[in-house]
């Protein structure tokens, strides 16, 4: 990309995030911060960070854009009131003046990074052999920081964990979100029905193809997730109660490989999270398809949120 | 100026804006939208870093750039869960007020709430 393509960017996000700050109705504010997500995946592309804008893409602009909008439509009858709580202009110049300076100290701070930068590029390229996988990215996600990736699945399952436990005593492990309406003439319908076979195997492809070229199983993982939420919101399929056996086997499926295989490591290759040489590819890839279920199903209760209705169907 | 340092400035203002936003909106949607916003100017310094430690031939540093897909991932749950708070504080109350005082302003929801 040319630099004015990258000024015309740079413009557009900036227009867009203070739109998102500066709306009237929250739901425009979302909207915006929706299409703010969708360019800022732009942005990662031009900073060569290919892997990034597809999870930027999935989940930061998708899955998150999705999430908000629901609840500004939920929350749209508590707008009015809560717009007679704005702060006077007191605080209103003090927070524009804090603002301002912490944005100041930041761009001094780019301004005055260390040049030559420090990488650790050199390093990843050197020992990507021994991981067997060509994705730089991959062998960081997967072997060099694997205790960072395996942190995160466990976080994702304790944030799900959180959200169930706001669920009200009676509709305790009863279905998330709310029932759904089907119409068997619908758009959605017909797209849930074409939709899906295609989505899976993309996303399939996507887990793939991540050990060698930008992709992995968080990117995957959204694509299917996806897929499970268009059959939600068609009908075609209600949500499981949270109490089952498969769902909460499916969600700790991935994680407790991931530590399997890591405690295999301590007996060996002498370190927890330690693949034993010429082990590495198809362990990182034993981990990434157990992840992938595990993933798609825990992003999807979390963009549905806690139990709303008991198990049995009205 | 290079394209990494133009990205960088565009992060700094990104941070300011959310920070504005967040002390500013009483709404708490409002103020996971600012901080997603100050989370977003976050991980564009962290790729701007990884950008200017392009080598070996790869365009970035990978170690950087693999912590980003863990922060815009953990992002994700930690909005789901601040969303689920206000549901279920707008479900029980009727209001999705941050003030803990019970002034004038919480006095009108309530009346078509179903709490």
């Amino acid at each position: 990309m040319s630099d004015a393509l990258h000024l015309a960017l740079i413009a557009l996000l900036l227009a867009l995030a203070f739109w998102t700050v500066v709306a009237r109705e929250t739901f425009a504010a979302v909207a915006g911060f929706v299409s703010y997500g969708l360019l800022l995946t732009l942005a990662w592309v031009a900073l060569s960070a290919v892997d990034v804008a597809l999870t930027e893409a999935a989940i930061g602009a998708g899955l998150t854009g999705a999430l908000l909008i629901g609840a500004a439509s939920r929350l749209r009858k508590t707008e009015a009131a809560a717009r007679t709580e704005w702060p006077g202009r007191a605080t209103r110049v003090l927070a524009a003046i804090v603002a301002s300076a912490v944005a100041a100290a930041i761009a001094a701070c780019v301004l005055l990074l260390p040049d030559p930068a420090p990488t650790l590029a050199p390093e990843v390229a050197q020992n990507l052999a021994s991981t067997g996988v060509g994705n730089p990215i991959t062998a960081v996600l997967m072997s060099f920081r694997a205790m960072d990736t395996m942190l995160e699945a466990i976080v994702l399952l304790f944030g799900l964990i959180a959200i169930w436990s706001l669920a009200s005593d009676r509709y305790w492990g009863g279905r998330p979100g709310l029932a759904p309406v089907y119409e068997p003439n619908g758009i959605l319908a017909y797209l849930a029905r074409v939709l899906p076979p295609i989505g899976i195997v993309v996303g399939i492809y996507i887990l793939w193809v991540g050990a060698d070229y930008p992709g992995g199983k968080f990117q995957g993982g959204t694509v299917l997730a996806a897929m499970w939420l268009l059959l939600m919101m068609s009908g075609l399929h209600d949500a499981p109660a949270v109490s089952r056996r498969w769902v909460r086997l499916v969600l700790i499926g991935g994680p407790a490989v991931f530590i399997l295989v890591g405690v295999l490591g301590v007996f060996v290759a002498n370190a927890f999270l330690a693949y034993p040489a010429g082990f590495a590819k198809p362990l990182i890839i034993v981990i990434e398809v157990a992840l992938l279920p595990s993933l798609a199903v825990t992003l999807t209760l979390l963009l549905i949120g806690p139990p709303q209705r008991s198990e049995s169907p009205p | 100026m290079n394209a990494p340092t133009l990205f960088g400035l565009c992060a700094a203002v990104l941070v300011g804006l959310g920070l504005y936003g967040l002390i500013v909106h009483p709404q708490p949607l409002r103020k996971v939208l600012s901080f997603n916003l100050i989370g977003s100017g976050v991980f564009l310094v962290c790729a701007v870093i990884a950008r200017r430690g392009a080598a070996a031939g790869v365009g970035g540093d990978p170690v950087p750039q693999a912590l980003l897909i863990t922060a815009i991932v953990v992002a994700f749950a930690a909005s789901a869960l601040a969303v689920a708070l206000m549901l279920r504080q707008c479900d029980e109350t009727g209001s999705n007020s941050l003030s803990s005082d019970p002034g004038p302003a919480p006095a009108k929801p309530p009346a078509d709430g179903e709490a």
